[in-house]
């Protein structure tokens, strides 16, 4: 069962790991160039837990998910992932800047679905989804294979397996990148904005995909989207973004329905019209 | 060591220098100038509407550009004299190189030409503007600017290949690097000397072309 | 007319022995000039400033010295300094480095040319450095790459020609040979001239169609177009 943090700052001393804690972002500072995106940003997810970040554009959600996945380096504060430091290492009891190597050691732990779905444009689906966990997990072909085909029996692709990314439509594309993320039995599946790219006609097939996974396993998924019904469907928390920091955070009925703070009822009420 | 000095900056660098002047730098300038006018005139020859005009202008660009530079030059110095047209071999050398870079320039003019906005094209007509007037202040001036940086780049590839004269008696500094290298086979200063000649003047070129592109916005 | 195909018919035998040297010295110098392309372009996209700048100063250096010096270098200075060549390794060697500095821009580019989304789908596949180039950039880079080296190869071809001045029994070499052995100048050169066309005509159909397999190697289907041929370099050949 999912605890519900009690806050979502320091439970735990600064620059400590949180045991019981799958994400934990600890006064974490990202800037580009003179722009602060994240500043001193504190939160924890815990163990399968589903959170959605919301707010406006250049809030700082999607980085949050890109530095998760090593995408952007940081530059201040530290991220723990599954009890580890991400961005550090111990190097006789001091956290000192991962080199790749360690990097390399995380990253299996997350899995991420990019807007764009990313997918590799020389690989037929099949290989698309087993390319890494052969060659970067070291999983035997056969295994990879046979796995690979499930998980695409999964997102409902099994009769695509021999279809290059170019042949198939856009929900079909990104249910190929969610069963290649998935592939590589990540411990949290960081989604972002994976129907914005999609026709609306599409977006149903995906998000249908991606309700499955939130319902029937035990994976962590950090999520960014503007689709507020998934949202609602299956976050156990939502936590809203303005300018790098938390505005408010709580279950989804009491965000979507009763949000406590002007600048939340503004961006909902601005993205409900939108649609 | 086996490299002369005294020989290299005394005797053959001023004579590799004069003739560098003289021969290659006037036969760069000149090609060019055949080119840039010869390849606009293909250019717009192959845009004609009529067909018995622009292929056969198509196929003349295609096949001249499909053959070495060296061959057409042996081919004008050789096979003009017997129809009974006599130049100066540095003419001649002159008239290939302008024709053979006309045939890449002209592609060059129609990129141009085709990359102009069709709002120009469209505003030209609404303002009915006579033909003469639309290509001379509409559309090439904005089609010329764009591809300055691809025309100059031409420019140095002729350059460096003003030496095939010398295939056609023409005494450019790389038939003076040859020929005084040969008197005492001091060629590894001679020709050491004519590279480096070489890259001194079209580095700093290509450098200069480079920064036009990213300023043109490319 | 007659009177020229016969003639033509002479000139045959000379001919087929240059074009034989010629498409060795295009297929060599070709070879050589692609492993020296990946090998530049590959150095130039280094993370160590020091590699990139080695590339650098190759690229300029083979790129700004004009072929014929090199191959005059090579020729006729380099046994000087005590290293004597075999005149096709000459050719090829210089052909091979002249056009490899401009493949390794090719190169350079084609990496270049590839989205950074599939940099990062590597990143968040955990994908080593060397099995993301090898599996997934290089793949899509290469089938960018052909078009524009099939330009370098064509001007390759012609640059072949230069072999004829350092006593190389090439084409124009044996055009020559044929003209001071019979004094039919128009013969000989018209005919050469054509040979050299009908070359260039068939690589471009090969790049054509090598660009055609690599694309369905990737998935992409290729736009109808008509295959090689006149205009194949020129884009649409109708006038506009």
């Amino acid at each position: 069962m999912v605890t519900e943090p009690t806050t979502n700052g320091n439970t735990t001393g600064k620059g400590q790991s949180a045991p019981d804690k799958m994400v934990r972002f600890d006064k974490v500072v990202k800037r580009f160039g003179d722009l602060v995106v994240l500043r001193e940003l504190d939160f924890e997810v815990a163990p399968a837990e589903h959170v959605t970040l919301i707010g406006p554009s250049g809030s700082g959600k999607t980085t949050i998910l890109r530095l998760l996945m090593t995408l952007e380096k940081i530059n201040d504060g530290y991220i723990w992932v599954d009890g580890e430091p991400l961005w550090h290492m111990d190097q006789g009891g001091k956290l000192v800047p991962a080199n790749e190597k360690y990097l390399r050691r995380m990253r299996p732990k997350m899995g991420m679905v990019f807007q764009q779905f990313n997918l590799f444009p020389n690989m037929k689906v099949l290989r698309n989804v087993t390319e890494a966990p052969i060659y970067s997990l070291g999983m035997s072909k056969d295994e990879a294979v046979q796995r690979g085909r499930e998980i695409l029996e999964l997102v409902g692709l099994s009769d695509k397996v021999d279809s290059y990314p170019s042949q198939l439509s856009g929900g079909q594309q990104q249910r190929v990148a969610i069963a290649r993320a998935l592939a590589m039995n990540p411990k949290i599946l960081l989604l972002d904005e994976v129907t914005s790219a999609l026709d609306p006609e599409l977006v149903a097939e995906v998000l249908n995909v991606l309700r499955d996974i939130a319902h029937t396993t035990e994976i962590t998924i950090l999520c960014v989207t503007h689709e507020m019904q998934f949202a609602k469907d299956i976050s156990h928390r939502v936590m809203m973004f303005d300018h790098g920091q938390i505005v408010e955070y709580g279950p989804p009925e009491k965000i979507f329905s009763d949000p406590e703070h002007d600048r939340t009822k503004s961006f909902l009420r601005a993205v409900l019209e939108a649609r | 060591m086996i490299w002369d000095w005294n020989f290299a900056l005394n005797e053959a660098l001023p004579q590799m220098l004069g003739a560098f002047l003289k021969v290659t730098l006037l036969a760069t300038i000149l090609g060019s100038v055949v080119a840039m006018v010869l390849g606009l005139i293909l250019a717009l020859l192959r845009r004609s509407r009529i067909q018995l005009i622009s292929r056969p202008t198509g196929w003349f660009i295609e096949f001249v550009r499909s053959t070495p530079l060296l061959v057409q030059l042996l081919f004008l110095f050789l096979v003009l004299p017997r129809v009974g047209i006599t130049l100066p071999a540095f003419t001649i050398g002159i008239i290939g190189l302008g024709v053979h870079y006309a045939t890449y320039t002209s592609e060059v003019y129609r990129a141009g030409i085709d990359g102009v906005p069709k709002g120009q094209w469209e505003a030209a007509t609404a303002l009915s503007l006579p033909p003469r007037r639309k290509w001379q202040d509409v559309i090439l001036p904005q089609a010329i600017r764009n591809v300055l940086p691809a025309l100059g780049n031409y420019v140095i590839s002729m350059f460096k290949e003003t030496p095939y004269l010398l295939a056609i008696t023409v005494l450019d500094m790389v038939a003076i690097a040859k020929n005084i290298g040969s008197l005492n086979f001091k060629y590894l200063e001679t020709f050491t000397i004519a590279g480096l000649i070489f890259l001194a003047a079209s580095y700093p070129a290509a450098v200069l072309m480079r920064k036009l592109e990213i300023r043109l916005g490319h | 007319m007659s009177g020229f195909l016969s003639q033509f018919g002479e000139a045959l035998p000379f001919f087929a022995q240059g074009v034989v040297i010629t498409l060795e010295l295009t297929i060599l110098g070709a070879a050589l000039s692609v492993v020296i392309s990946f090998i530049f372009g590959l150095m130039a996209l280094s993370q160590s400033v020091g590699v990139r700048f080695v590339s650098r100063v190759f690229v300029e250096f083979f790129r700004g010295t004009s072929l014929l010096v090199q191959m005059f270098w090579l020729f006729f200075a380099l046994p000087l300094a005590g290293i004597q060549l075999v005149p096709v390794a000459t050719g090829v060697i210089a052909l091979g480095l002249n056009y490899g500095a401009y493949g390794s821009e090719v190169v350079r580019g084609g990496i270049n040319a590839i989205p950074r989304a599939q940099w990062e789908a590597t990143i968040a596949l955990n994908m080593g450095r060397v099995q993301r180039m090898r599996r997934v950039i290089l793949p899509q880079a290469v089938v960018g790459m052909i078009p524009p080296f099939g330009n370098w190869l064509i001007q390759l071809l012609k640059g072949t020609a230069l072999v004829s001045l350092i006593g190389l029994a090439d084409l124009t070499f044996e055009t020559q040979a044929f003209r001071d052995a019979t004094g039919n100048t128009v013969v000989a050169f018209t005919g050469a001239l054509i040979i050299y066309f009908i070359l260039a005509q068939i690589f471009a159909v090969l790049m054509s169609l090598l660009e055609r397999r690599s694309k369905a190697s990737i998935g992409q289907p290729m736009e109808r177009r008509a295959l090689g041929g006149l205009g194949w370099r020129l884009g649409g050949s109708e006038a506009a």
